[in-house]
């Protein structure tokens, strides 16, 4: 389902102030990064701009055989993107007129033309795998912080995406509800999909990455894999920055 | 002081009775053309389409800023005079035109602001899973604009249904119209208008029934 990710140098600026100063960074397929960095260094706005929530000034986005310049990029390139790409959202953003199941079926039907009765299929399908099987029917605002979440990533896992970009998926949640989203991001990274995440919780990029990226400045500072970035990182700004989050 | 002339008002109940079904007539086919236009509206606002967008804002200033009345007129008795294929245009016609455009233009404002007051991610959750701007705006956020913007629509109704008794001067016979006509036979001005009154009264509460229903079935999704 994955194809390689390239990205070659993403520029977003709002207004004078530039959050990405030219990001390049590829994923190769199945592959997991996490991104860590200070507060407004633009790891938010790097997964959104993949996802056109941000429109980026410049720079290249592909995906698989898709590859989007993002200052010339149409309507059409946008909603390509899009539906190549799942987003699991800090606040989840479920649907608040649409069961936990409708969330889960509204990209299949809408977006991708499925029936109802497929789309119902495979929405039973992955609450099931994210143990929700009996909360099909419920609303998300009858739900926990952490169910709504399990249900953001569900959505977002029904779509078959080629990558799944989490933009810090855990930060809204109280702590008793952190543990059972992890667990789900850890069972959807076994299935080998390609994705990108945006964490505070350190341990679980050590655990959950292949590769963790120090960004700072809208730029990336350092990249490795886990051991070498948390046990020997070279630049003074990640050491700095581990030992404030250590 | 004189008694009331129950025996009389009695007698005028089927006769305004009758004219019932033209009032809802009016009031029903209004609601539908300026809920159709109102939504037109309003998007068109939200989407701040250039130009358009202008002549939108000022089709709401005037219907906002000038009285019902002043607008039947125009259109019944003014238009008529420049533009010839409204000659022979008939009153209950011209009651829908004028109140689909005078509460299209207050219905446009309420929804456009239920439309903004949708949260910001739920936009950006339909954005994300590739939905186009006529997808996420059908599917998502006009039904939650809906819930939000349902009491004030139903109060517009309300007053969709006691503007049409604006109708009978335009020549039209409803149930002011026909209240009017009784009144100024008998000189029982009291009654007849007592009577047209409760009419008007009943129609609304068991309308206020209904929008209870409505907004405990829209607020399904809210609820706990």
């Amino acid at each position: 389902m994955s194809g390689q990710v390239r990205i070659d140098g993403l520029v977003k600026r709002f207004g004078d102030n530039t959050v990405l100063a030219g990001i390049d960074l590829a994923l190769e397929p199945g592959e997991r990064v996490a991104i860590i960095g200070p507060s407004g260094t633009g790891k938010s706005t790097l997964l959104r701009c993949l996802n056109f929530l941000d429109r980026p000034d410049a720079g290249r986005i592909a995906i698989g055989d898709l590859s989007v310049d993002a200052a010339r990029a149409t309507k059409a390139d946008v909603l390509a993107l899009r539906r190549r790409t799942g987003f699991v959202f800090q606040n989840y953003a479920l649907f608040a007129n649409k069961t936990a199941r409708q969330n889960l079926m509204e990209g299949l039907t809408t977006v991708r033309g499925w029936s109802r009765q497929d789309a119902a299929a495979k929405a039973d399908d992955i609450l099931r795998q994210i143990g929700l099987g009996d909360r099909g029917d419920s609303y998300p605002a009858a739900m926990s912080g952490g169910q709504q979440q399990r249900v953001g990533i569900g959505r977002a896992m029904a779509l078959d995406a080629e990558l799944m970009l989490f933009d810090e998926p855990t930060s809204a949640l109280d702590p008793e509800w952190v543990g059972e989203v992890l667990d789900l991001i850890r069972r959807i990274a076994d299935g080998n999909q390609t994705m990108l995440i945006v964490t505070h919780e350190m341990q679980f990029a050590r655990e959950i990455a292949d590769r963790v990226i120090f960004m700072e400045g809208g730029r990336i500072v350092e990249q490795g894999p886990p051991s070498q970035l948390f046990g020997n990182a070279q630049d003074d700004r990640t050491r700095a920055f581990l030992r404030r989050v250590g | 002081m004189r008694a009331l002339d129950l025996g009389y008002m009695w007698d005028l109940v089927p006769v305004i009775a009758g004219y019932v079904p033209l009032t809802l007539f009016m009031a029903i086919v209004s609601m539908l053309a300026a809920l159709v236009l109102a939504s037109l509206l309003a998007i068109v606002r939200v989407q701040r389409l250039p130009v358009i967008d202008r002549v939108v804002a000022l089709f709401i200033s005037f219907f906002r800023g000038t009285p019902l009345l002043v607008q039947l007129f125009l259109f019944y008795f003014g238009l008529p005079q420049v533009l010839p294929a409204l000659e022979g245009i008939n009153g209950v016609s011209a009651a829908i035109f004028g109140l689909t455009l005078h509460f299209s233009a207050y219905m446009a404002e309420s929804i456009r602001g239920a439309i903004i007051g949708v949260d910001r991610s739920q936009w950006e959750a339909a954005q994300s899973i590739g939905m186009t701007q006529s997808q996420l705006l059908r599917r998502i956020i006009l039904p939650q604009a809906t819930r939000t913007v349902a009491p004030t629509l139903m109060n517009y109704f309300i007053d969709m249904i006691k503007g049409t008794s604006l109708a009978f001067t335009l020549g039209v016979t409803e149930m002011m119209g026909a209240a009017q006509k009784e009144a100024a036979g008998s000189f029982l001005y009291l009654e007849a208008y007592l009577i047209v009154a409760i009419f008007y009264w009943v129609i609304v509460e068991a309308l206020s029934v209904g929008q209870r229903a409505l907004e405990a079935r829209l607020g399904k999704a809210v609820a706990r």
